[in-house]
């Protein structure tokens, strides 16, 4: 097992690395930092002391690959791309364009982004399945059609609109929680609630048809019919039998996003004004500030990965049959 | 002098979509294993009722897609004529009365005085702060407060009447067609089409078609006196930028899949035919573009684009070509972030398909690699990518809106429904709200991306065989 996980970190690296050499082209090549400089400057015809100024200060005045004033190692490492690139897998993240420390920023923004995305995870899958049992137990009936109509109508309703809908109606029709914001500690929940409750309910019509195609893939199967075959209420074969084995695909579904969630979500939390990482991604997108953009797509690579390690072990965690090869 | 047709880079790609589909189709027509599918497909009601809703967008977007610089009359030579430097459709020109008559600012839907209070100047001289008239919207009503009502009524049911008629001609033509073809009476054909006993649902079809025919000539006999779904901040009529914006999710949800298919199949079917170091060099580059989140991966690569137009500004001749340019720019990049998936199917189903006795028996008489790949590979694959096409479109129309709100979508100058939610979410803190721009865009796209959603349903079930035993 132990082998396994350090094959899959291995494999890991060469992927990372096509990342960071993929944000590299797109940041420092297909624009040079003179470029960047310009643009964040604002007017047209900056001096060419501002640019230089701007890169010197960030730290983008070095060669790209190759450093040719520089001896021994510091040919190599006195460039942007170990400088900026290479240096984000220990976690470095550098300081962004307006002077902050990001790896301090990510640190502290995490945990709201978390508070919200988790919730809405863990209720959402509660509901979703329950959803899903129900519309499987009364398979083929109306209640199964018109439960699988309202599924694809829900999902057909931009999530813009859940969330507008939502600040809308709950708070400004019925003043019941606040419009947004955020506050540290136990006050936040009365943030929380009406984020949690959008996330939820637009998840839901995707949620439940994919779970029901799972249940019933499953009811489909031989074993079941031995079940009712044996005399077992229906109920007894759907919660003991099909939830059992349909949980495998919906569990390693979940895990696969688990470290995801740290990232948080852009337009939730834009709207609702939640200092998480999504916002940070979003006002950064907004000011141009293209450090954080190249810190976010590393961690969020990393994090992806993390995803596809954790399912791998979880399947062969809760499927005896999947073996590790 | 006529009119000078300008070809933008999308409108030439929407054509040779549009090309591509007709081949594809007359493709389909030889092949009895697509064609059954396809027929399972127009047998349906749903699917026959979604392909009606979509056939109206797809025709606006179609009109939208066709532009020229209009000829100006000239008035100050007299007898000359210039070129505007405005870029306008063939949908613009259909509808210049909407494109047109501005107001000055927002005016609720059907409604015949702005929004705000203003200070309008009597006829003696004073001044009397009220909701001033509009300039174009309800300006034939001499007196708004008591003909307003019997007025909307009165167009209302004129349109109603005009779209009953239309639709009743056009399936009265359609049966007619049908009867001939079969052999049989009118009155037959009629009585089987009504109690439903008709192979293909007509019924329904008939039904949807009526309802979309009877709306457009509603919606038009209204717009044509009143802003049917009011105006926005500058005036503009919230239903022709509705309207407008039909394109740009079509070209959205289509363009990206026209983008991203040659590279899917090719890699896919690749990777899973040959196996070994080609595989592994696929593999590798998939997953490595999909670990990156696929927002960011936009997000970089508008970014990039923008500084680049900023950096070269003198390029773009016009604003409609840059944002034009910025469009396919957004479908190539959400192409790219989107492919993958489709990759990983083919490569699965070509590892297997090489597998089989026709492609060994192939491969034993010395076939060329090129030759089993186009002849026994891609013929059955293609249900996959059919499916995965359909499927992927409603999620790219509602990512559009998503993106356009961050600030990395379309061209802010462009129509399109993710820009008009992103400038109407501002103004929900309004008292009274102005809701008619965000419920426009939301109707509109809600319309589309349901028949998407319900047609790629029908045509799953009619493509996956392994979903079809469970039937």
């Amino acid at each position: 097992m132990t082998a396994y996980i350090i094959r899959r970190i291995l494999y890991a690296i060469p992927i990372l690395l096509g990342v960071n050499i993929l944000t590299f082209v797109l940041f420092f090549v297909v624009n040079s930092p003179d470029d960047m400089a310009r643009m964040n400057l604002g007017a047209k015809r900056v001096s060419p002391e501002a640019v230089e100024n701007w890169k010197r200060e960030r730290g983008y005045d070095l060669p790209l690959l190759y450093n040719q004033s520089a001896t021994g190692t510091g040919q190599f490492t006195d460039t942007i791309f170990f400088q900026k690139s290479l240096k984000l897998f220990r976690f470095d993240f550098g300081s962004s364009d307006s002077g902050r420390d990001i790896g301090y920023d990510i640190s502290q923004r995490m945990w709201p982004s978390l508070a919200i995305a988790l919730p809405v995870l863990m209720v959402g899958l509660l509901l979703n399945i329950t959803f899903a049992l129900l519309i499987a137990f009364f398979r083929a009936t109306y209640i199964d059609f018109w439960g699988v109509v309202l599924c694809v109508v829900m999902m057909s309703i931009s999530g813009l609109f859940y969330i507008i809908g939502g600040q809308y109606l709950i708070s400004k029709l019925m003043h019941l929680v606040p419009i947004s914001g955020y506050d540290t500690g136990l006050g936040s929940i009365k943030f929380l609630i009406l984020p949690v409750i959008v996330g939820v309910i637009g998840g839901i019509g995707a949620g439940t048809r994919w779970y029901r195609t799972l249940f019933l893939e499953e009811i489909n199967k031989d074993y079941v019919r031995t079940a009712r075959a044996k005399g077992l209420s229906e109920t007894r074969v759907l919660f003991r039998h099909v939830l059992k084995n349909a949980m495998i695909p919906i569990l390693t579904g979940v895990v696969v996003v688990l470290p995801l969630l740290f990232m948080g979500s852009l337009i939730t939390e834009s709207f609702f004004g939640i200092p998480g990482l999504g916002s940070y991604t979003i006002d950064a997108i907004n000011r141009q500030d293209f450090a954080i953009v190249r810190a976010m797509v590393f961690l969020g690579s990393v994090l992806y990965i993390l995803g596809l390690i954790m399912t791998d072990i979880s399947y062969t965690i809760v499927d005896p049959r999947v073996r590790l090869s | 002098m006529i009119s000078q047709l300008v070809i933008l880079w999308t409108d030439a790609l929407v054509f040779l979509l549009m090309l591509v589909a007709i081949l594809f189709g007359i493709y389909a027509s030889r092949k009895m294993h697509l064609r059954r599918p396809w027929r399972q497909v127009v047998r349906s009601r749903v699917g026959m009722g979604t392909l009606v809703v979509l056939g109206f967008y797809l025709a606006i977007a179609l009109l939208d897609s066709i532009h020229f610089r209009p000829v100006l009359e000239d008035s100050a030579g007299g007898n000359g004529t210039t070129q505007s430097a405005e870029v306008i459709s063939l949908f613009d020109e259909l509808v210049s009365g909407l494109r047109k008559r501005q107001e000055k600012t927002y005016s609720a839907p059907l409604a015949v005085q702005l929004y705000a209070k203003e200070n309008i100047e009597l006829p003696d001289g004073s001044v009397m702060r009220d909701y001033p008239r509009l300039r174009y919207g309800g300006a034939h009503l001499e007196n708004p407060e008591s003909e307003w009502s019997s007025d909307i009524l009165k167009l209302s049911g004129f349109g109603i009447l005009k779209g009953l008629l239309v639709s009743f001609i056009t399936a009265n033509i359609l049966i007619m067609l049908l009867a001939v073809r079969k052999s049989r009476s009118y009155g037959d054909e009629a009585r089987s089409i009504l109690k439903g006993h008709s192979e293909i649902p007509w019924r329904v079809t008939f039904l949807v078609l009526a309802c979309m025919l009877v709306l457009v000539f509603w919606s038009a006999e209204l717009s044509s006196k009143y802003h049917l779904l009011g105006t926005d901040k500058v005036g503009e009529d919230v239903f022709y930028q509705a309207l407008k914006s039909i394109r740009t999710g079509l070209l959205i949800g289509t363009l990206t899949t026209l983008v991203m298919l040659p590279a899917a199949i090719l890699l896919g079917i690749m990777a899973g035919y040959f196996r070994g170091w080609v595989d592994d060099v696929i593999q590798y580059t998939y997953t490595t573009l999909n670990s990156i989140p696929g927002v960011l991966l936009i997000a970089a690569a508008i970014l990039m684009l923008q500084i680049y137009m900023s950096n070269h500004a003198d390029e773009f001749n016009s604003l409609v070509e840059r944002a034009d340019l910025r469009l396919l720019f957004l479908c190539v990049i959400l192409g790219v972030t989107s492919w993958t998936g489709l990759c990983r199917l083919l490569r699965g189903e070509a590892l297997k398909l090489r597998e089989m006795d026709y492609v060994q028996a192939a491969t034993a008489f010395g076939v060329s690699h090129l030759q089993i790949i186009t002849r026994h590979i891609l013929p059955n694959v293609l249900h996959i990518v059919l499916i995965a096409v359909v499927l992927d479109f409603s999620g790219l129309v509602l990512a559009e809106a998503v993106l356009s709100y961050v600030n990395i979508g379309v061209d802010p100058t462009m129509n399109s429904w993710g820009n008009m939610i992103n400038s109407a979410r501002l103004e929900m803190a309004r008292e009274p709200i102005v809701w008619w721009s965000l419920a426009a865009a939301m109707i509109f796209m809600f319309t589309l991306v349901l028949s998407a959603n319900l047609l790629s349903d029908v045509v799953r079930d009619a493509f996956d065989p392994r979903l079809r035993s469970n039937r």
